[in-house]
């Protein structure tokens, strides 16, 4: 159930919007999430979208395991 | 050498010469990323993992299962649920069980669709049934928004949602026996990464926000078992791709509007003061145990099940005595053991029921 998968934005049609998860389209709400735009990566989460993904995944691992070596 | 490797050597580094060291994860999702990725394997011995309250499912109290069966047993009522509620034992019955011999129960993928069925079955009365934290408690109150919003008469909702912070206080107090907590991604995506710094500032445990990979919670796991040699507890956010310091603001003022905080039965770890939301006085025509004005039920407690063991993480889910005998995936005596994120389950899929 907490379960949420990572999609991109490709339709926006009022509240709904119409999610790319690697080639399948599902529809979620952006109720939750209203300042979304067409190509944003989100999560999505029991058919709303909660939260804006960046997309910069290695630079960020680095970028963390840096902030250890500090702790 | 791969990141993984790089990180599991620097943890066992960490590591050495730590006494005994136990992380806490209350997330299912992280319960079932763990086991699926095999990070405990990864791990030195003196750094043990255990799963806490974090399956929204396996805490439900059998006292609000008794009561969603009594929803779904009324004649007019349509229950929709999530999926993995259906299979919740409470006694003999379970919402699965009442479908078959003819209640009119329904898996929602969004809560959404009880306000799409509601508005093309106006004679029926809808009920969605909310359970699940943080992440899920917006949803529900996005339902209503909405069906008030789209005036829709037919729809209320049974709230058994949670929030974890006052759980966690609870849970962690003095000789809880844990060391470090691993905090749950998705629900820090919503309610910010601040939302967990009372780890480290109330509670003096190190604390880390983590994403589900295998090299997110092997970074986590690394900040965490460093902050517990350096004696220095702080708050990591190890997911800042997903994860922001401060919460999605429109999720919490939907909340805000509809739920107010209430004491709230866990199941196996009994009554946490205000950990429980229930919906505001001003909208209790939409509650449904009001409107169909049910009475609490009081459930004895009857089997073996240590589940409340477990979901402290007191045990792992092989000491408890049913475990892989009579509490199998297939017929599930507690929670833990219905849900693919409940600790039991978890074990049971990815570590063989003979051990
Ligand atoms: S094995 Fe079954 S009965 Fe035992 S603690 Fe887990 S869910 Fe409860």
């Amino acid at each position: 159930m907490c379960l949420a998968i990572p999609g991109t934005i490709a339709i926006i049609e009022e509240e709904t919007a119409t999610i790319d998860y690697g080639g399948t389209t599902r529809r979620a709400s952006v109720r939750l999430l209203p300042d979304v735009a067409i190509g944003d990566c989100v999560l999505v989460h029991a058919g709303f979208v909660i939260q804006k993904i960046d997309p910069d995944e290695g630079a960020e691992l680095e970028a963390l395991l840096k902030e250890v070596e500090l702790l | 050498m791969n990141t993984i490797q790089t990180i599991t050597e620097r943890i066992a580094n960490a590591a050495a010469g730590l006494p005994q060291t136990t992380i806490m994860e209350v997330c299912g999702t992280h319960t079932h990323a763990i086991r699926r990725h095999g990070i405990r394997q990864l791990l030195p011995e003196n750094i043990r993992l255990v799963s806490g309250p974090g399956c929204p499912v396996c805490v439900t109290a059998e006292e609000d299962i008794a009561l969603a069966l009594a929803l779904a047993k009324l004649p007019n009522v349509t229950l929709f649920c999530f999926g993995d509620m259906m299979r919740v034992p409470c006694g003999d019955e379970s919402l699965l069980q009442l479908l078959s011999r003819g209640a009119d129960v329904r898996i929602a993928l969004s809560p959404l669709d009880a306000l799409a069925f509601a508005k093309e079955h106006p004679a029926r009365e809808v009920v969605w049934y909310g359970v699940g934290f943080e992440t899920t408690t917006p949803h529900t109150a996005a339902l209503l928004e909405n069906a008030k919003r789209d005036n829709v008469k037919n729809l209320s909702v049974f709230s058994a949602h949670k929030t974890m912070p006052n759980a966690l206080r609870a849970l962690l107090g003095e000789d809880s026996g844990v060391d470090a907590l691993l905090c749950p991604g998705h629900v820090a995506s919503i309610t910010g990464a601040d939302a967990f710094r009372f780890l480290p500032e109330e509670l003096r445990l190190p604390a880390a926000i983590s994403g589900f990979e295998a090299e997110e919670l092997l970074v986590a796991i690394l900040a965490l078992v460093t902050m517990q040699k350096s004696g220095n507890p702080a708050l990591i956010n190890a997911y800042p791709r997903v994860v922001k310091p401060e919460p999605n603001e429109t999720a919490r003022a939907l909340v805000d509007a509809w739920f107010t905080p209430c004491d709230a039965v866990w199941r196996g770890l009994g009554m946490i003061p205000q950990s429980g939301l229930s919906l505001l006085p001003e909208h209790s025509k939409y509650d449904a145990v009001k409107r169909f004005a049910l009475k609490p039920v009081v459930v004895p407690f009857r089997n073996a099940c240590r589940c409340g063991d477990v979901l402290r993480g007191g045990i792992e889910p092989t000491e408890c005595p049913l475990f892989g005998k009579v509490c199998v995936p297939q017929h599930p005596l507690g929670a833990c053991m219905v849900s693919s994120e409940g600790a039991c389950a978890a074990y049971y899929q990815y570590e063989g029921a003979g051990i």
